[in-house]
């Protein structure tokens, strides 16, 4: 029995170790001059060089990319994020809300249609998106960013199962009551979901800051960029060095992976409950 | 639906507009756009297009490089799903198994999952490089000279390791939170009937198990399709020369450098029929999954 423990810890503190050495090698290595690291390779012990790395990469324009920081960069993956992920429950609750509590003709045809864009992902329609994108003029901006990446209806399914669960009795004594469909909506269904939205939020916070391959075909211009789209002139310009600044890189990664990190560490439990919840 | 609904004859409208807006513009129209395109020839410099029927089909299902993409996606997709969903089960039956520091293990083998495919990309890309990365040198010591980027197999050996160590701690997740599911009295009838614990996972847990299993299978083959296409590209350096592609990163080559449309979205539409079987192959086992508990 005290045998097999011991066996049980051993396999999850490797499995441990396969997750979490990656991370630390690319933060130490951070922490580390290019030319230590161009000689001796990446590094797992602290290296004393933090504070130049991260405020080279965070306020100086060059280096990786020619006319954005890696502060700009920051700033452009927190209005995706935030962007998405509001946007996102707004839009959803609100449809939600109309196909549960509302009795219309075309309520079961539009449901149908909003359902739909589950059946295709994003990557399998990306060329003509981009196309209509640039036909309407959103390249380059944050709307072209944000709003296609909404029309997938995975908050809209996830409201609306949440809504269905919400005992009937509810609307009824609202009605009683004298209130309307507003009120009902905001003094009662918003503050019952509040810890699903809290859930949903997080999800697709880490979502949208997670974006890639749309970011990368909508902004072409460095202003624009995200820190995740950035990823990939990081590495082109690294590999174009002479000595490459493989510290400034990985910085980038740790910054690019930070926020959504801690997000999902310090709201675990509301995160894993969304999320395991949300797929039923 | 409800029960009690209210009659309001403008305001669901209003409520469903923005999203329908949405999808209408950048759902139903592309990709009724990529069902179009897929049966025009488009000339490369934007002189019109003539329709062809289904050649491009014929055109992309035939040609040998699609062949060859087609074969590795699977094997890529076969590779990565087993070993995510393997080491997943393992971790998270030791998970649930032990006391002690069990909700630091949770943690700490579940935050990967908010790491970027791209970003994860990065640093392997660097741990696998041949002057500096720890994991090249590794090899090297074996007798193993990694080429990343330059040999076929080594460049789909750090593929699927990437993508592999980004997907564990969904699955494990998953898995973790349907092991917590099992009810208490269904163990402890196990745990008189049975001594072995293996026995009794293979015969207990595993088949109590078996919906979120199939339901993470669905999850995964989709992850390995599509959302390892920051993986690839990063690993790729964006340079794809004679290395593994998947089937979603031939069509953005195909579109965006190829400058091919007809062929890029005929590509787009055989994806679209795969996705399509495989959603309503996991609708179905959602459906079942409700039925079982």
């Amino acid at each position: 029995m005290k045998r097999e423990h011991i066996f049980d810890h051993l396999i999850l503190i490797i499995g441990a170790l396969f997750m979490i050495v990656p991370v630390v090698v690319a933060f130490m290595t951070s922490t580390h001059d290019a030319v230590s690291i161009y000689k001796n390779g990446l590094q797992l012990t602290w290296g004393g060089h933090f504070e130049e790395t991260y405020r080279a990469v965070l306020t100086e324009a060059g280096g990786f990319t020619k006319s954005v920081t890696g502060l700009t960069m920051l700033q452009n993956s927190l209005i995706l994020g935030l962007g998405f992920a509001i946007g996102k429950i707004v839009i959803s609750m609100l449809a939600a809300y109309a196909i549960v509590y509302f009795r219309f003709p075309l309520g079961t045809f539009f449901f149908w249609i909003i359902f739909s864009t589950l059946l295709l992902p994003l990557e399998v329609r990306i060329l003509p998106s981009y196309e209509i994108v640039q036909g309407l003029g959103m390249m380059n901006s944050y709307s072209g960013l944000i709003v296609p990446l909404i029309a997938s209806a995975t908050g809209t399914f996830y409201f609306r199962q949440f809504f269905k669960s919400v005992p009937d009795e509810l609307v009824e004594a609202a009605r009683i009551d004298g209130a309307g469909p507003v009120k009902f909506f905001i003094d009662i269904l918003v503050p019952l979901s509040k810890t699903m939205i809290a859930a949903i939020f997080i999800i697709m916070f880490v979502y949208g800051w997670n974006q890639y391959l749309w970011p990368t075909l909508i902004t072409t211009d460095e202003t624009f960029f995200t820190l995740v789209r950035g990823m990939k002139q990081i590495l082109q310009v690294w590999i174009g060095a002479q000595i490459p600044d493989t510290n400034q890189a990985m910085a980038l990664a740790v910054l690019a992976m930070l926020p959504p990190v801690i997000i999902v560490v310090v709201f675990q439990s509301w995160f894993v409950k969304g999320l395991v919840e949300s797929e039923k | 639906m409800k029960r009690v609904q209210f009659a309001n004859p403008l305001m669901p409208y209003m409520l469903l507009l923005p999203q329908l807006v949405i999808v209408a513009v950048f759902f139903l129209w592309p990709a009724a756009e990529a069902v179009r395109a897929s049966f025009y020839l488009e000339d490369p410099f934007g002189f019109g297009a003539t329709f062809v029927g289904f050649d491009n089909f014929t055109d992309a299902l035939s040609s040998s490089d699609y062949g060859r993409t087609a074969r590795f996606t699977l094997g890529f997709t076969a590779v990565t799903a087993f070993f995510s969903l393997a080491i997943a089960l393992l971790l998270a039956v030791k998970a649930d198994s032990v006391i002690r520091g069990a909700s630091s293990y949770r943690t700490l083998l579940m935050w990967v999952y908010a790491i970027a495919p791209p970003v994860a990309g990065l640093i392997g890309v660097m741990l696998f490089d041949q002057h500096i990365g720890p994991l090249s040198e590794m090899a090297r010591f074996l007798g193993w000279d990694m080429q990343i980027g330059v040999n076929y197999y080594d460049t789909a050996f750090a593929m699927v390791v990437i993508s592999v160590w980004k997907q564990v701690p969904i699955n494990f997740i998953f898995f973790l939170s349907g092991l917590q599911s099992v009810p208490k009295s269904v163990q402890e009838a196990a745990a008189i009937d049975c001594r072995s614990g293996t026995r009794r996972f293979w015969t207990v847990t595993f088949p109590l198990l078996a919906p979120t299993g199939f339901f993470l299978l669905i999850i995964n083959i989709t992850y390995a399709l599509f959302d390892t296409f920051g993986i690839i590209d990063l690993v790729l350096k964006g340079e794809p020369g004679n290395n593994p592609v998947t089937l979603v990163y031939k069509v953005f080559l195909d579109g965006f450098r190829g400058n091919d449309l007809g062929g890029s979205s005929a590509q787009s539409v055989i994806l679209m029929i795969l996705v399509f079987v495989l959603t309503v192959v996991q609708f179905r086992m959602i459906e079942r999954r409700v039925h079982y508990n």
